[in-house]
C-alpha cells in the first residue's frame, strides 16, 4: 500500500492551494457577511477547469480522477466553505448523475456545458417532508403526450436560483415491492427558465452563507419527455448513487474546513502571547494541537480512500464505495465540527469575533454533519453493511 | 508562428534565503519555483498562442529536476519542453549559460524568443541579451507590452520615468518583466497531461556551434570571490531640528559633507 501521492496530485494540490489563497480567500469573509454568491469566483474556476475535474475530456472536462476533485474541494474549503460546496454540489450532485445515467444526447446537451463551467448545476431531492426519508416525496411528474408535467416543491437546494441545470426527483406512480405499495420515483433534468419552474424563499443560514440555498417550486412545469434521466422508476437508485458520490465531496469540504482551522490555529498560537509566552508553548495547547492534527490526518485518509474506491467503481461497476463514502463523511464532518470548535477556543475572545476566520469556519462546519445525509444516516449506511 | 520561451528554476525566496557554510545558496533547502519574470514571458507567449495559434516551446538549462518547471509550463499550455542538462555545463556564469542556450536554440526554428528580464537568484539581466547576441538577432529588453504586426513585433519598453515604443523584425528576442501580465494558472487536466508528457533532454553533444572553452565553470569568465547575505544597515543618526529651516540646513550640510552636492 503506497501512501505517497503521485506527482500529478502533488501538482494539482499546489494549483488548488495557490488559487484558493489568491482568488478565494480574499472574498471569504465578504461573501459570508453579505450572504453573496461568489459568481466571479465561479467564472474563474470555470476558466481553469475546476467545474469539470472528473469528467472525461471528450465531454468538456479535465479527465482527472475523483481524488483530484476531492483535493480541489478540500483546498477551496480550507479558506472558504461556501466555494467548496458550490463545486461539490455542481460536480457530485448534478454532473455525476448525468454522466452516469444520461443518454448521449443528454450528455452532449447538458454535461458538456456543465463540465466546461458554462452552466452551473444543482440537485433537488429534499422536500419539507422528505429529508432523510427520501420515500416521503410529494413532488409529482405526470406523463402528458411528449412531455412530463411537474408539480410540487423542493427545499434547501444548494446553488438554487444560481444554477442553470437541475436534477430533480419526482413521484411518477406506485409500484408493488415485497407486497407493499411503494412510490415510484424518477429523475429528471430541468432547465432554469422553464415555464412553471420558479424559486421560493432564499434560506438565511447559520453557515456557508455565500452559498445560495433556495426553495424550488414546480407549478404545471412542462419538460420534454427526453429529460427523463435514467429509466422511469429508477429515481431512488439514482438518488442514492448520487448521494454516495456527493458524500465524498462533502467529506472533502469538511476535511478542508478542519485543515484550514488547524492551520489558522497553529499560526495563531505561535503569535498570541499570554503570561509572557506564546500560547503554543503551553503543553495543553500542544497536546490539543496534536489531537486536532491526528484527527485531520485520519479523516484525510478516509476521504482519499473513498475517492480512490469511487475510481475503482468507474472501472468495475461491481465495486461499491457506499460504505467508504459514508465513513469518510461521518468522520470528516465530526472532525470538522470538533477541530473548528477547538480552533475558536484557542483563539479565545477573538475566535468569537466575525473578523476572525475560525468563527466562520465553525459555523460552516456544522452543515457537514447534516446535509447529503446526516451523521445518523451515515451510521445507518455503515451498520447496515456490517449486519447484512 | 514559433515562440521559444527560456525559463529558469529558481529558489523560492518567500520562505527565506538559505546559505551553505561557504556562502553559496543552499538550493536543496529551498523550494524551487519558475522565475517570476520568465513566467510572465511564458504568459505572453501563451497569449500569442491564444491569439495567433503560435507554437510555444519552453527551454530550460539546469539539473534534471529543472524538468519540473517545464512540466508546470506544459500544464499552463506550452506545447513542448526541452531540458538542457549535462555535468560539463554545471557552474556556468551568464556567458557560459547564454552560450549553451544559444547552442540549443540553433537546433530549433523560431520567430520569437522570450526570456525573463532577470532571475531572482542571480539578478544579472544578462542572459537574455547575450543569447540574442550569440544568435545575431535584435533584442528588446524590459517589455511591458508585446504586439505582433505581420512579421514585426511592437514592444512597449519600460524605461526609468517613461517608456519607449520599439519595433523589430522577427526573428528577435524580447526580455519580459513580471509586470507584463498576470500569468495564468495551470489546469487540472493540463497537469495530468504534463506529468506524462515527453520532455526532450539535450546534453553537450546536442549543442550546435559552440566551443567547449565557453561552457560550464571552466568557460565562465566570472569568478566569485565571496558570496554573503545582505549586510544589516546601521541604526543611523536621529536628529530632531527645531524648525523646518534648521532641518533643511542640516540636510544640505550633510549632503555637502558627503560631496553629493
Amino acid at each position: 500500500m503506497d501512501f505517497t501521492l503521485p506527482k500529478e496530485h502533488e501538482m494539482a494540490r499546489q494549483l488548488f492551494k495557490d488559487f484558493a489563497e489568491k482568488e478565494v480567500k480574499p472574498l471569504a469573509q465578504e461573501i459570508d457577511q453579505e450572504h453573496r454568491f461568489p459568481r466571479e469566483t465561479v467564472e474563474k474556476m470555470a476558466k481553469y477547469g475546476f467545474m469539470g475535474i472528473p469528467v472525461p475530456k471528450e465531454y468538456g472536462g479535465q479527465g482527472c480522477d475523483t481524488l483530484t476533485y476531492a483535493m480541489c474541494v478540500e483546498e477551496l474549503s480550507k479558506v472558504c466553505g461556501t466555494t467548496g460546496v458550490i463545486v461539490s454540489a455542481h460536480t457530485s450532485l448534478c454532473i455525476d448523475p448525468i454522466m452516469t445515467f444520461g443518454t448521449e444526447e443528454q450528455k452532449q446537451k447538458y454535461l458538456v456545458p456543465l463540465a466546461k463551467g458554462e452552466k452551473l448545476g444543482a440537485f433537488g431531492l429534499t422536500e419539507p417532508g422528505a429529508g432523510t426519508d427520501a420515500q416521503g416525496q410529494q413532488t409529482k411528474a405526470v406523463e402528458e403526450g411528449d412531455e412530463w408535467v411537474l408539480n410540487g416543491s423542493k427545499c434547501f437546494i444548494t446553488n438554487g436560483k444560481e444554477a442553470d441545470v437541475y436534477v430533480i426527483f419526482a413521484v411518477t406512480g406506485k409500484v408493488e415491492k415485497r407486497g407493499r405499495m411503494m412510490k415510484e420515483i424518477s429523475a429528471f433534468i430541468v432547465e432554469k427558465g422553464t415555464p412553471g419552474f420558479t424559486f421560493g424563499t432564499k434560506e438565511n443560514k447559520m453557515g456557508i452563507c455565500g452559498s445560495a440555498t433556495y426553495e424550488l417550486i414546480f407549478t404545471d412545469c412542462h419538460i420534454p419527455k427526453d429529460n427523463l434521466l435514467g429509466q422511469r422508476g429508477k429515481g431512488f437508485n439514482i438518488a442514492m448513487h448520487t448521494l454516495d458520490g456527493g458524500r465524498i465531496g462533502i467529506a472533502a469540504q469538511a476535511l478542508g474546513l478542519a485543515g484550514g482551522a488547524l492551520e489558522t490555529t497553529i499560526n495563531y498560537v505561535k503569535e498570541r502571547k499570554q503570561f509572557g509566552r506564546a500560547i503554543g508553548q503551553f503543553q495543553n495547547t500542544q497536546f490539543q494541537l496534536a489531537d486536532m492534527a491526528t484527527k485531520v490526518e485520519a479523516a484525510k485518509l478516509l476521504v482519499y480512500k473513498a475517492a480512490k474506491k469511487k475510481d475503482e467503481y468507474k472501472k468495475d461497476p461491481k465495486v461499491s464505495y457506499s460504505v467508504e463514502a459514508a465513513m469518510a463523511k461521518l468522520c470528516a464532518a465530526e472532525v470538522a465540527m470538533e477541530v473548528t470548535t477547538k480552533a475558536v477556543q484557542y483563539h479565545g475572545g477573538y475566535g468569537y469575533i466575525k473578523e476572525y476566520d475560525v468563527e466562520r469556519m465553525m459555523r460552516d462546519a456544522k452543515i457537514t454533519e447534516i446535509y447529503e445525509g446526516t451523521s445518523e444516516v451515515q451510521r445507518m449506511v455503515i451498520s447496515a453493511a456490517l449486519l447484512k | 508562428m514559433k515562440v521559444i520561451v527560456c525559463i529558469k528554476q529558481v529558489p523560492d525566496t518567500k520562505g527565506g534565503v538559505k546559505f551553505n557554510p561557504d556562502g553559496t545558496l543552499d538550493r536543496g533547502a529551498m523550494l524551487a519555483i519558475m522565475n517570476p519574470d520568465d513566467k510572465a514571458g511564458l504568459e505572453a507567449a501563451l497569449r500569442l498562442k491564444d491569439e495567433y495559434g503560435a507554437e510555444v516551446t519552453v527551454l530550460t538549462m539546469g539539473l534534471p529536476k529543472a524538468a519540473d518547471v517545464l512540466r508546470e509550463a506544459l500544464a499552463m499550455g506550452a506545447d513542448k519542453g526541452i531540458l538542457v542538462t549535462d555535468r560539463v555545463l554545471g557552474g556556468a556564469d551568464t556567458w557560459a549559460t547564454s552560450t549553451t542556450i544559444a547552442g540549443a536554440i540553433r537546433n530549433l526554428e523560431y520567430d520569437l524568443i522570450i526570456t525573463g528580464r532577470q532571475a531572482i537568484d542571480g539578478d544579472t539581466a544578462q542572459v537574455g541579451p547575450q543569447i540574442a547576441e550569440h544568435l545575431d538577432i535584435p533584442v528588446i529588453s524590459y517589455a511591458q507590452e508585446i504586439k505582433i504586426d505581420g512579421d514585426k513585433v511592437i514592444v512597449k519598453r519600460q524605461y526609468d520615468d517613461r517608456y519607449h515604443m520599439l519595433e523589430a523584425k522577427m526573428p528577435c528576442l524580447i526580455t519580459a518583466l513580471s509586470e507584463l501580465n498576470e500569468p495564468r494558472y495551470m489546469t487540472p487536466g493540463g497537469i495530468f497531461d504534463a506529468v506524462n508528457a515527453e520532455i526532450t533532454t539535450w546534453g553537450r553533444a546536442d549543442l550546435k556551434d559552440v566551443d567547449d572553452a565557453n561552457l560550464g565553470l571552466a568557460g565562465s569568465p566570472t569568478k566569485i570571490a565571496k558570496a554573503s547575505d545582505k549586510v544589516r544597515k546601521g541604526a543611523g543618526e536621529k536628529v530632531i531640528p527645531d524648525t523646518p529651516e534648521d532641518a533643511v540646513k542640516y540636510i544640505v550640510g550633510k549632503l555637502d559633507e558627503k560631496h553629493v552636492i
